[in-house]
């Protein structure tokens, strides 16, 4: 080893994937500290998170979803599925308390929806989501027409807009939380082992005995629970919902995924990447957001990034394949 | 009976029935339903969402999907639009052939990443969806273009006849719609060239035996799609004449639900554009019924038009698994390979 002082470990994680991520993460938020005296406060970091916070929280299923080689384009429409179901049960009498649980469900039903077909019918999770994320946009449609609803009861309001514990709202716990459920479950649980198995290989791991059906179906019920907590967050913190809430979301949230080194043909990616690409968005849009740079452009840059996120692996493939004898060396 | 018709037309007649149902359905419970108008109000919106189709039809076959073509749509007609109100004096053949150039152009943008760089299209494309967006957004300052920038013929050509029976009137959109589905669907069956898509979506290995250059007919795919997409941007500034940065949002899920409700198979390899024409039509037959129909608001679009495509990929799904089974079946008793080659 000609690189003595560092240990080897060490060495393979700064080189991964990860590594570099969190390079970039870094960079950036030197970038932004040097552009504004203010952007270290923890005021600023906390506003940073709060206005993504539902777009993040879902990427920690989304997660999940891609590496077990499948890809969930209706989130997005559950998301503002979940949040006009709440406006108008709301609306039409029932004490928020009661509504949430029910929104939650009906999230739910929305992923085991997707499940149905994908699961039971075999049919490709790209066709069938596509189709649902029209669907359940549509239905979000027919409960709030063009309407607005707002007028949420007050500690509803409060717990999407104040502090809760500390500095900290509770959609900020709430991700904090599930990051950590996430991580535990995905690298430490061997129904995370197994998520990466069928992601990898399908075939392999249903011949080896894995219930492949069962774990893709608590896969997407999970999205669509998640999904539709992340609604109500939303409609927590605006106060008030419309019909297209959160429309287009999907392209955010999966960009974010697969920045963070998952492979869209699964089987591979971990939380921490996904995190760390959690960062790096979030600083990006802030610091475009500081150049005056609109929220349209902002949406392209991303686009950009996530041709590069899946460029620069190919082309790191390629260049291992042509030294192949480095890492025979490894 | 059923055995001795070929799948696909046996698909586009169960098309069809679903088509005459639906209007029988709809003339039933709406009053005055069948006219003159509803055709040409229908033929006209269909044929710009044809076009798109027949692109992405082209791309579905070979096991891609392209995501970016409602951007293509906007950006071409609002850049040809911005063309044409900086040089009114422009000639219409100059300024379509710019408009499926520009298209052709975005569409290149797409193959050279999917089939160079082997990147898959679902990201390379739901990336374009927003790059090219954001490239209209900037390029275009917030402004809009308006009808009255536009030289005369321009929006008159939306509304130009080719024929007219009673009342009935067939706009030359439709007819051009019309020629490139048949233009395509010669090629696609006819053309050594078309039926590459083919082998490739429905096995890129043997394809590649058989010495068929997969990425070249990829790149081409999405070309094509760039270009059709550019062509149905000219008709959307022809017909609408106000050109927004929104324009063409959403013709994306228009496109691919046209292409899934005509029996084009996901996984790429079979598939017809005639299916393609009629899913289009289909969709926008009930998209626009909808509205008229007292029992249910406008509000009912998108879920009833989702379940739609979510119904007929579980239609097709099980029709050609059933029709694969029973042709394997056949083959088994007849000891040929031959009938499943026909599928």
């Amino acid at each position: 080893m000609s690189g003595g002082r560092i240990p080897a470990s060490l060495r393979a994680q700064l080189a991964s994937w990860e590594g570099f991520l969190l390079l970039v993460v870094v960079l950036l938020v030197l970038l932004n500290a040097l552009a504004s005296p203010f952007f270290l406060t923890v005021q600023n970091q906390i506003n940073l998170f709060q206005l993504s916070v539902e777009k993040i929280i879902v990427a920690l299923v989304m997660t999940f979803v891609i590496i077990n080689g499948e890809i969930d384009l209706s989130v997005a429409s559950v998301m503002g599925l979940a949040a006009c179901a709440f406006g108008w049960l709301v609306q039409e009498g029932m004490p928020a308390g009661w509504a949430i649980p029910l929104v939650l469900g009906i999230g739910a039903l929305c992923g085991a929806f997707n499940a149905v077909f994908i699961v039971a019918l075999g049919l490709p999770s790209l066709v069938v989501t596509l189709a649902t994320l029209i669907a359940f946009r549509g239905m979000a449609r027919i409960l709030v027409e063009d309407r607005g609803i707002g007028d949420f009861p007050a500690w509803f309001d409060r717990l999407g807009q104040q502090p809760l514990a500390g500095p900290f709202p509770l959609a900020l716990i709430l991700f904090a939380v599930l990051t950590v459920i996430a991580f535990v479950i995905l690298q430490r649980t061997a129904f995370g082992r197994r998520v990466y198995f069928i992601g990898s290989s399908r075939e392999v791991a249903a011949f080896s005995g894995v219930d492949v059906g069962r774990v893709k179906a608590a896969i997407f019920v999970a999205s669509g629970l998640v999904s539709a907590l992340a609604g109500l967050l939303y409609a927590a913190r605006v106060g008030a919902v419309r019909g297209d809430v959160a429309l287009g979301f999907e392209l955010d949230i999966i960009t974010i995924v697969l920045l963070g080194g998952v492979s869209i043909f699964g089987g591979v990616g971990t939380i921490t990447g996904t995190l760390l690409s959690i960062l790096i968005v979030l600083n990006l849009r802030n610091g475009m957001a500081l150049a005056n740079i609109t929220g349209h452009i902002q949406t392209g840059v991303l686009g950009v990034l996530l041709i590069l996120s899946v460029m620069v692996p190919a082309i790191r493939d390629r260049a291992r394949r042509l030294f192949g004898a480095r890492e025979v060396a490894r | 009976m059923f055995d001795r018709i070929p799948a696909q037309t046996l698909r586009i007649l169960i098309l069809l029935a679903v088509f005459a149902a639906v209007v029988l359905f709809f003339s039933a419970v709406i009053e005055g339903y069948l006219n003159a108008r509803l055709f040409n109000r229908i033929s006209t919106s269909v044929a710009i969402v044809a076009m798109i189709a027949v692109g992405q039809a082209f791309v579905v076959l070979t096991r891609n999907i392209d995501l970016s073509v409602g951007s293509v749509v906007g950006c071409v007609a609002y850049f040809v639009g911005g063309l044409l109100a900086a040089w009114p004096g422009m000639p219409p053949v100059l300024v379509v052939a710019l408009a499926v150039l520009i298209g052709a152009g975005f569409g290149a943008v797409n193959g050279l990443f999917v089939a160079r760089f082997g990147l898959p299209s679902i990201i390379v494309t739901l990336a374009t969806l927003a790059i090219f967006r954001s490239v209209l957004v900037e390029s275009s300052d917030g402004s809009s273009i308006t009808t009255d920038r536009l030289p005369a013929w321009v929006p008159g050509f939306a509304q130009a006849n080719a024929a007219e029976i009673g009342g009935l009137q067939l706009r030359w959109m439709v007819v051009v719609a019309l020629a490139v589905v048949i233009l395509a669907h010669v090629f696609l069956t006819r053309f050594r060239a078309g039926r590459q898509f083919f082998a490739i979506g429905s096995n890129p290995d043997a394809a590649k035996f058989a010495g068929i250059d997969g990425a070249r007919t990829v790149f081409w795919a999405f070309v094509l799609s760039g270009a059709l997409a550019g062509l149905a941007g000219f008709m959307f500034l022809s017909r609408f004449g106000n050109i927004t940065v929104v324009a063409g949002l959403g013709f994306e899920l228009k496109s691919v639900g046209a292409v899934v409700v005509g029996g084009v198979n996901i996984f790429g390899g079979s598939g017809n554009v005639i299916g393609v024409l009629i899913g289009a039509a289909l969709i926008d037959l009930i998209d626009t019924s909808l509205v008229r129909w007292e029992l249910v608001s406008e509000f009912w679009r998108e879920a009833v038009l989702g379940l739609l495509i979510l119904a007929a990929v579980v239609a097709d799904t099980l029709l050609s698994r059933r029709l694969m089974a029973r042709r394997r079946r056949m083959a088994a008793r007849q000891g040929t390979v031959g009938a499943e080659k026909r599928a």
